[in-house]
């Protein structure tokens, strides 16, 4: 159960990332979720938008590189320690992670993360064992 | 393939320089007689065209500058009047006063001659459909062109440049089969091609490319892009416009038309004349031009003759790829450095696109070079360390061929300016 997320790249200069998210926002796209690291020149913006394909082709016809990528939502118990037990899950399986970001949104008690790891498939089966709630496209479509 | 002027391009050595001499002579007696500033030139260095005997007794006449017949404008380098010039050109003067180009009846003949050869040297023929896609303007390479391709008996488009996708347009309903235009204006075509979703109704097969220097990787990606046989040709206005020169299907060396100019390599510091092989600076003659004949002109072009034999069966001496413009050249932190350097590097690279700037500038007394690219490949954008290995690589691939460090922007595709014309790629703020 996969979730795609969009990545941009965006030029490290003044005003790009408020043309962005200007361009998502006049055309009524909510990003659910976000994250933006830069270096000095580049920034890569990861998110979760409703209406990816929707999306995809705004993006790329305004002149944006943009890829999909495959990664989990993963619903986290929202006490101390919530993600700790996860994180353990998945170490304990050998299954690295290679970002995660969490939701602008939360669900009750329950904090929404997006993780993007090396061996997917896997670490859905491992989740879904220890007993941790993994969102699907249409749950994410919905928040 | 086939050979336009097989009398001419594949003549004994010996035949070739009888003819060469011969005109060489006609033309320094021509300069002399009726422009006065080669007269004088003449005059103060102390030669008369009757020391002319044999070629090599060209290195006695002084050398042109670009300074010199700036000088000399508009009409002053004429050697007719002005009831026997049929055309007149001038070169775009972005650099300065422009150079003016005037021509007689038999100069335009002369130049379609002389295109129609690099044309068939390229692969043009009379069942070709050409589509001109450089400017119809004073600039000489769109009327140059045309009149080389009219002889041979292509089907014509004159669209000039600029409105691209109309450019495609055309050049799908219509069938081109050739197209001429600036290697970077080609390879902007071929993109917005792309984007229209245009370039497998494409039909062309054939590219004569000019008006700017460009690398061998621009050349592949022209071929890979168009599937197309992609050959360049040289020229400029100061000497007549294209067809100085240009290759065969061979792509070894561009031939030149050493009936109409006499090629020298001289060593750009003393101006002495080069041996056979040396890489310098290219000087030429006109040994045919009528209106405005050019003795000794100084390019600024750095190349190579060749006198091996070409597999083609053409005869004449070959020119390499100009290695760059010598008032192109950057010195940066007292390293001399050529756009098309950066070019070869850049062009073909995996992960971004083939346009480049170049930005120099100047902070705290020290040169600073940029390269701005395009990224292109949207997989990359998965890891940083994705994005981080493609500068890196370019990087550490321009510290290799210039022996600088570079400092190397990705920015967004779309975003650098396209050319239409000849590309300006370079931004010296300093």
């Amino acid at each position: 159960m996969y979730v795609k997320q969009i990545s941009v790249f965006i030029e490290n200069t003044p005003g790009r990332l408020a043309h962005f998210t200007k361009l998502l926002g006049d055309n009524n796209i909510d990003l659910v979720s976000l994250s933006v690291a830069d270096t000095t020149h580049f920034g890569i913006l990861r998110g979760i938008v409703a209406d990816y394909e929707k999306a995809v082709k705004l993006i790329s016809e305004n002149g944006y590189t943009v890829k999909l990528t495959d990664v989990l939502a993963v619903s986290v118990p929202d006490h101390p320690g919530g993600l700790a037990e996860v994180l353990e899950t998945l170490s304990g399986h050998d299954i690295v992670v290679e970002y995660l970001y969490s939701f602008v949104r939360n669900a009750g008690d329950h904090a929404l993360i997006i993780f993007r790891v090396d061996k997917l498939d896997e670490a859905e089966k491992v989740l879904t064992e220890a007993g941790v709630r993994l969102l699907s496209q249409d749950e994410v479509r919905g928040l | 393939m086939a050979v336009w002027n097989p009398k001419i391009e594949c003549a004994k050595r010996s035949d070739v320089e009888a003819i060469q001499l011969e005109r060489l002579k006609w033309s320094v007696q021509h300069a002399y007689d009726h422009v006065p500033m080669y007269h004088d030139k003449m005059v103060k260095a102390g030669v008369k065209p009757s020391d002319i005997r044999t070629l090599r007794d060209i290195a006695k006449i002084p050398l042109t500058t670009k300074t010199e017949l700036r000088g000399q404008y508009p009409f002053k380098l004429l050697a007719v009047p002005m009831r026997e010039v049929v055309r007149i050109h001038a070169s775009s003067g972005t650099t300065g006063q422009p150079i003016t180009a005037g021509y007689t009846r038999r100069d335009l003949d002369t130049w379609a001659e002389c295109i129609a050869r690099i044309a068939t040297a390229g692969g043009a023929t009379e069942n070709d459909i050409a589509q001109v896609s450089f400017g119809y303007t004073l600039f000489t390479g769109a009327f140059g062109l045309h009149g080389g391709l009219e002889k041979i008996g292509c089907a014509i488009i004159p669209i000039s440049s600029g409105n691209t996708e109309r450019q495609i347009n055309i050049m799908r309903d219509f069938g081109s089969t050739v197209l001429i235009a600036t290697p970077s204006y080609a390879l902007y075509m071929a993109e917005v091609a792309e984007r229209m979703d245009a370039l497998r109704d494409i039909r062309l097969r054939v590219g004569l490319f000019g008006a700017e220097a460009s690398t061998e990787e621009m050349r592949a990606e022209l071929e890979r892009r168009y599937g197309i046989l992609a050959t360049e040709n040289y020229g400029l206005t100061e000497v007549m416009g294209p067809g100085v020169s240009g290759e065969c299907e061979y792509k070894c060396g561009m031939h030149i038309n050493e009936d109409c100019f006499l090629a020298e390599i001289i060593d750009p510091e003393t101006g002495e004349v080069l041996p056979m092989g040396e890489q310098g600076e290219l000087v030429l003659t006109t040994l045919a031009k009528e209106a405005q004949p050019a003795i000794r002109y100084r390019t600024r072009d750095i190349t190579r003759l060749i006198e091996e034999p070409c597999a083609c069966g053409r005869t004449q001496l070959r020119m390499e790829k100009i290695k760059g413009r010598s008032d192109d050249m950057l010195i940066i932190r007292g390293v001399n450095v050529f756009p098309s350097q950066i070019e070869s590097v850049l062009v073909g690279q995996p992960g971004i696109g083939p346009h480049y700037e170049i930005v120099v500038t100047r902070e705290h007394f020290t040169d600073h070079l940029q390269v701005k690219v395009e990224l292109v490949d949207a997989s990359l954008l998965e890891k940083y360390s994705e994005l981080e290995k493609v500068r890196d690589r370019i990087r550490a691939q321009l510290r290799t061929v210039l022996q600088l460090d570079v400092e190397v922007t990705l920015v967004s595709p779309n975003t650098l300016k396209r050319f239409e014309g000849k590309a300006k790629r370079v931004t010296d703020l300093r």
